[in-house]
C-alpha cells in the first residue's frame, strides 16, 4: 500500500508547489517592500521646476500622497506619462514626482512638453533618497497616509485599471481611518 | 557492512569534490575601475561585502559584479559607510531595512528560513537512509552466481 500511496503523495505535493510557483501572474522579479507600515524616509529635496523651492516628508505630513519615482531615461516613464495626467485630473490625492538620477534640464523639458502630473517635482539627482525607499528601479510608485507610513507600492507603469483597484481603495481607507 | 561503508564514501567525496567546484566558478573578477579605498583593510571588507549584496536590477549578481547605475550607487553607499567606521551588520542592516533579505545572498539562519537551511542536511539524511535500506537488503539476498 505504502509503495503506491507515497509516490502519489510526493506527486500532488509536487503539483501543489508548481500551482503557486509557476503561477503566470506572479513576477518572480518583484520583491515587497519592507518600507510597508513604516514612516517614509525623510527628504527634503529642490524642486526640478522652481530650485528655490525645498519639498520635503516634513511638509508633505498630514495628507495622503502619492511618491512616483521617475526619470528621463526610462522608458516605461513615457508609457505611463498618460496615464499619470488623466490620474491627476481627478484631483484625488497630490502626486509627487521624484526625479530619479536624471538630468535636471531633461527633466524640465520633458514635463514642459508633454505635461506636468506632479504637485511637485523633487530632484534626486544622486540615487539617495531612492536608496533611502528602496527604489531599484523606474517606474515605482508609492502610496502614504496622513501620518507619513507607506502603506502600498506598485512596481511597473501606473495604469488607470491598477489606480482603481489597487490605489483609489487603499486612499479611501486610509481616510476614513485617519 | 564493506558495501555501506564505500557507498558513504564516495557520497562524502562527491560532496567535497563538488564543494571544490563551486569555490573554484567563484573566482574573484577583476576590481579596479572603481576607486581603491585608502585602508587595505577597508577595501578588503568593501570587496566581501558588496559580493554578500544582490542587485536588485539584474538579481543574479552582486552589486561588486554589476554595472547598473543602482549598484554603483550601492557601493558608494557601502564605500561611504566604511570609511564612516560602521560595522559590516549595519551595513547589511542598512541594506535589509530598505531592499529587504533578498538583497543578501545568504539569508540569516531565523526560524523563517530554516526549511531552506536544513533542506539540504534533510535531504542528505534521506538519500543516506535509503542507500543503507538498500544495501542490507541485498547484502540479505542469496549469492547464486
Amino acid at each position: 500500500m505504502w509503495k503506491f500511496l507515497l509516490p502519489f503523495a510526493a506527486f500532488v505535493a509536487l503539483v501543489v508547489l508548481f500551482a503557486f510557483g509557476l503561477n503566470p501572474n506572479r513576477d518572480i522579479h518583484e520583491l515587497p517592500s519592507p518600507l510597508i507600515g513604516k514612516a517614509a524616509p525623510p527628504f527634503a529635496l529642490t524642486d526640478v521646476l522652481d530650485p528655490t523651492r525645498t519639498v520635503s516628508t516634513a511638509t508633505l505630513q498630514g495628507q495622503v500622497y502619492v511618491l512616483n519615482v521617475w526619470a528621463t531615461w526610462c522608458v516605461a516613464c513615457r508609457e505611463e506619462q498618460e496615464e499619470l495626467l488623466a490620474i491627476a485630473r481627478q484631483h484625488v490625492v497630490p502626486i509627487i514626482g521624484l526625479d530619479y538620477r536624471d538630468n535636471q534640464d531633461k527633466a524640465k523639458l520633458w514635463l514642459t512638453q508633454l505635461g506636468n502630473p506632479y504637485a511637485a517635482v523633487p530632484f534626486d539627482g544622486d540615487g539617495r533618497t531612492a536608496i533611502d525607499w528602496g527604489v531599484y528601479g523606474a517606474p515605482e510608485t508609492y502610496l502614504v497616509d496622513a501620518h507619513g507610513r507607506i502603506i502600498y507600492k506598485f512596481i511597473s507603469p501606473m495604469t488607470q485599471e491598477v489606480w482603481e483597484k489597487e490605489f483609489l481603495p487603499r486612499i479611501a481607507a486610509a481616510r476614513s481611518g485617519a | 557492512m564493506r558495501a555501506l561503508l564505500l557507498t558513504w564514501a564516495l557520497v562524502a567525496s562527491a560532496l567535497i569534490l563538488s564543494a571544490a567546484q563551486s569555490r573554484a566558478q567563484q573566482a574573484p573578477p577583476a576590481f579596479d575601475d572603481h576607486a581603491q579605498l585608502q585602508d587595505p583593510r577597508l577595501q578588503t571588507r568593501f570587496e566581501r561585502i558588496t559580493k554578500e549584496l544582490r542587485c536588485l536590477v539584474c538579481q543574479n549578481e552582486s552589486i561588486a559584479d554589476s554595472n547598473v547605475d543602482l549598484a554603483a550607487d550601492l557601493r558608494r553607499q557601502v564605500r561611504e559607510m566604511l570609511v564612516a567606521g560602521r560595522s559590516d551588520d549595519a551595513i547589511f542592516k542598512f541594506m535589509t531595512d530598505r531592499y529587504g533579505e533578498f538583497v543578501r545572498f545568504a539569508p540569516p539562519l531565523t526560524a523563517k528560513t530554516a526549511l531552506i537551511w536544513g533542506a539540504p542536511f534533510f535531504v542528505l539524511l534521506l538519500g543516506g537512509l535509503i542507500i543503507y535500506r538498500v544495501v542490507r537488503q541485498r547484502s540479505r539476498m542469496p549469492i547464486d552466481e
